[in-house]
């Protein structure tokens, strides 16, 4: 079983986000709520129906955008063919010239799906997703592979949607993508939601103001206990070489870790310290690192 | 829903069909692949072209015999020289019996001293029998003797009954099936591979219309695939179309549907095309070979003969023989179309029924 005991509800005009690592149940979690994929047991409610076979589940899907992890459209078609192709499916829709500014490929119109790059492949595959107009817009690792720069070029489709009322539903394992883009998070792992919140919630939730990374020379092994007694320290993890410490403040602990390391002869290979994210929240909760099981 | 976006007005008007958008994407995606272009439409009239050529009507060929050399002045070579039909070659014994054991000469005459002819030759090899006979006849002849009764030949070559005439409806009978079940079942397995199907249902499209948009794609290209075969053979070799263009239309149409019926059982369920070309292959092998394309399917025994009319591949070639050769009644074909019709049934109901959208 992929997904076991997950209890959400999402509101209307809402981005929702479902974080966690490959393997953790997210593609099967908005598969089911697609209707793709029945649910061996369980009520799943879309815009406040359950799914059904027949002409309800399409007048159901006439009201939603999907874009898949996995899908491959026709290499040899157009752009504007393939839009032209989705479009066709539903009542009412964009028109493929409103669609293609919406994704900003006006210039790609007349271009085969083989000649795009991943970013303008996602970007059309997003443009399928949103022909029909829909209320509630569901995204498959949008943005999984991508370059910064498309990476933002979907955040802005996607805030462009949100900003008109549609409805959100995405999966990640970026927490900056989901710290950027989700008004609540569920963090997943194992199949079950672990945590639940609003990504300011979520980082609340560690007590801590900021987190400290560093890294020491040598064979010597450092007493977790040890470091955890150092004032201000909230919790001290080990991922291969380096050390996350969440503290309650930078200026506070720093004096004292550098020193407890000096009298232990133990010189310091690097140090760093950053606000918390979402990604210290899912180190806290499961001891692992998201993209560590990527 | 926030009230302002589900009352918003959408665009309602100015949009495609979803069912002539499906069949122009076939088309699009099939006529931007040369190689498909190719094997539907040219290499058959390339295969036509060369048996055509291959199997064309000759004038009746000479008979090649050998005469030994110890006898090259005797009488009977002489007459042999100047009989029509026969090439005489003088060899000595061992290379006249090489000649024959290589198939070099058909038959070797050896005249002996008493007057006497002795023929030496293969009785299993027909033109050595065939040689056997001309070269008794003229030596015969020679001999002083007389026909008793007087003939008269007349040389006849008629349309419909040459090779070319036989093989050009078997070759649009495999065409039909080739691209029936190779032009749909490819796609569809190519499509549920990449995950398309699973997108495509994941949107309003009706499933019915996406399978359909497959058999408007393959009735279209039939009126061409047919056109060009059945040109070509008409045009270039003369081949008859002796009957209704009706029930030819209706033929085609019917086995166009039912090998495309056939194409998509055959990808209802697989997930790679190598699946897929491993069961296309096991379904249309055995048609390639019994179903008469390229020799009579009455050449099989008996006891097969049930299996092989039962192939539709079978009822689709001799149909198309029976309506292009002969101008069939629709009772002489009755038998055929209904197999046609039978495979095209209970394959559709089939695929439908175990169709894997995901």
């Amino acid at each position: 079983m992929a997904v076991a005991g997950l209890d959400l509800s999402v509101a209307a005009g809402e981005c929702f986000g479902l974080l966690g690592p490959n393997g953790a149940g997210k593609t099967t979690t908005i598969e089911i709520l697609e209707g793709l994929t029945p649910p061996d047991s369980g009520e799943v409610e879309i815009l406040g129906t359950p799914w059904r076979e027949g002409a309800e589940g399409r007048a159901l899907r006439e009201r939603l955008g999907i874009q898949l992890q996995e899908t491959q459209l026709a290499d040899k078609l157009q752009v504007g063919e393939v839009l032209g192709l989705f479009r066709s499916f539903y009542r009412r829709s964009h028109t493929v010239d409103e669609v293609l500014a919406l994704v900003e490929l006006e210039e790609k119109r007349k271009a085969r799906v083989v000649t795009l790059s991943g970013g303008q492949k996602q970007r059309l595959a997003v443009a399928c997703a949103l022909v029909g107009d829909p209320d509630l817009l569901f995204l498959d690792e949008p943005t999984t592979g991508l370059d910064p720069q498309s990476r933002r070029q979907l955040w802005d489709i996607i805030d462009r949607f949100r900003s008109e009322g549609g409805t959100t539903v995405l999966t990640t394992h970026y927490m900056d993508e989901a710290e950027r883009l989700c008004d609540r998070v569920a963090i997943v792992d194992h199949g079950r939601v672990i945590s639940l919140g609003t990504p300011r919630e979520l980082i609340a939730s560690l007590g801590a103001g900021h987190v400290i990374e560093f890294g020491v020379d040598g064979s010597r092994e450092i007493d977790e206990a040890a470091l955890r007694a150092l004032a201000g320290v909230k919790s001290a993890h080990r991922a291969g070489g380096s050390w996350t410490l969440q503290v309650r403040a930078a200026h506070e602990t720093i004096p004292v870790l550098l020193q407890t390391l000096e009298t232990h002869g133990m010189p310091l290979t690097e140090l760093r310290t950053h606000s918390p994210t979402l990604e210290d929240v899912f180190v806290t909760l499961t001891g692992r690192s998201l993209r560590d099981d990527a | 829903m926030t009230p302002d976006r589900s009352t918003r007005v959408k665009n309602t008007t100015d949009n495609t069909p979803a069912i002539v958008e499906l069949t122009l994407s076939r088309f699009r995606e099939f006529y931007r692949e040369p190689e498909a272009v190719f094997w539907v439409f040219i290499f058959p009239i390339l295969l036509a072209g060369g048996l055509g050529i291959a199997f064309r009507n000759r004038p009746a060929e000479a008979s090649h015999i050998a005469v030994a050399r110890s006898a090259a002045n005797s009488p009977v070579v002489d007459s042999l020289k100047h009989a029509s039909g026969i090439v005489v070659d003088v060899l000595d014994d061992t290379a006249a019996a090489a000649a024959l054991r290589t198939g070099k000469v058909a038959l070797v005459v050896v005249p002996r001293a008493n007057g006497s002819v002795e023929y030496r030759f293969d009785e299993a090899r027909p033109e050595s029998r065939t040689a056997r006979m001309v070269v008794d006849r003229a030596v015969q002849r020679a001999g002083g003797q007389q026909d008793p009764v007087p003939v008269a030949d007349t040389k006849v070559s008629e349309r419909g009954s040459r090779y070319i005439d036989f093989v050009v409806p078997g070759l649009l009978g495999m065409n039909l099936m080739g691209s029936g079940i190779w032009g749909i079942g490819f796609a569809i397995v190519d499509a549920r591979k990449k995950k398309l199907l699973k997108r495509l249902i994941a949107t309003p499209m009706s499933r019915a219309e996406y399978l359909a948009s497959f058999l408007f794609f393959r009735l279209s290209l039939l009126v061409i695939e047919v056109a060009t075969l059945i040109g070509f053979g008409t045009l270039v070799f003369g081949v008859p179309l002796r009957g209704s263009l009706t029930q030819l239309v209706i033929i085609c149409v019917l086995s166009s549907l039912a090998f495309g019926g056939i194409g998509l059982l055959i990808a209802a369920r697989p997930r790679t095309i190598e699946g897929a070309s491993g069961l296309m292959n096991l379904v249309m092998l055995p048609m390639w070979v019994f179903s008469g394309v390229f020799f009579s399917s009455g050449n099989f025994p008996k006891a097969a003969q049930p299996f092989i009319q039962a192939l539709p591949l079978t009822a689709v070639n001799d149909a198309l023989r029976a309506n292009m050769l002969q101008g069939a009644s629709w009772g002489t074909v009755g038998g055929e179309l209904a197999i046609i019709l039978t495979w095209l049934v209970v394959c559709f109901t089939l695929a439908l029924r175990l169709f894997r959208w995901r």
